[in-house]
């Protein structure tokens, strides 16, 4: 019998490795739902994970050419690498946090500041708070509260 | 956002973006509140926001961060996650600002 170079589970293995880690922030990312917890991608890594053990017995079982199995072998390591820095990110790197302990709390006044908005007009904390909400209709008068939205930036 | 402008809650974003890259990142996602630069993160230090050498070039970032504020400028709410991938949801900050009136 003639000995396969191509392992396909193998292969799809590692394609199913590489779209669970590129989906997420493609993707699941983006709703809260999938976000939280990454359970899509985690279905997606249990998909990649079935077509490797599968390809990793048909290699063990020598079916597969001396240059198969190596080809094979990179990429069942690339994909248990790929797992393992999806995992690091998830579980790790996202928390890596400062403490935070002087931020403003409920029931403090918030810090006053003024910042340039997009049209490079300086606001204030106090404009924020009193300017209407609708110019076109000022009857509505201040707004009823403000909520301010730190965020890590477009980069 | 409509429906925080229902509410009579104003949205405001602060990032240590420049204004010019916050006015093309509203442009691009159809945003139309008011995003505030902090460039040096001064404002984000007072606020005990700044994550040191936390952007993907190492710069100092905020981290994220919610506030609500009632019209006084007395803090209500606030949300303050530990894991930058999970913030507040658009649903609770509805429910935060739906009961501060």
């Amino acid at each position: 019998m003639r000995k396969l170079l191509w392992n396909w589970p193998v292969w799809l293995g590692f394609l199913f490795s590489l779209l669970a880690f590129t989906s997420y922030s493609l993707v699941f990312a983006r709703f809260p739902a999938t976000r939280n917890v990454p359970w899509v991608n985690f279905l997606l890594f249990g998909v990649s994970a079935a077509f490797l053990f599968f390809g990793l017995k048909r290699m063990l079982g020598g079916a597969q050419s001396v240059l198969g199995k190596m080809v094979s072998s990179i990429l069942i390591f690339l994909s248990i690498t790929i797992f393992w820095v999806f995992c690091f990110v998830i579980f790790h790197a996202t928390k890596q946090l400062p403490a935070s302990t002087g931020a403003p709390k409920i029931g403090q006044n918030a810090p006053e500041f003024a910042l340039r908005d997009t049209r490079e007009n300086l606001v204030s904390l106090a404009a924020l708070l009193s300017t209407p909400l609708d110019l076109s209709n000022p009857s509505r008068g201040a707004p009823e509260g403000v909520l301010l939205i730190f965020y890590r930036g477009y980069w | 956002m409509t429906t925080f402008n229902g509410l009579g809650i104003r949205l405001v974003a602060i990032s240590v973006d420049a204004p010019d890259v916050s006015a093309e990142l509203c442009r691009k996602a159809g945003y139309t509140y008011t995003f505030l630069s902090d460039p040096n993160a001064e404002v984000i230090r007072r606020y005990d926001l700044l994550h040191l050498g936390g952007g993907v070039n190492g710069q100092d970032i905020a981290r994220p961060a919610e506030f609500l504020l009632d019209s006084s400028g007395v803090v209500r709410w606030v949300n303050l996650t530990e894991d930058f991938r999970i913030r507040a949801t658009p649903e609770e900050m509805f429910k935060a600002a739906k009961a501060l009136r």
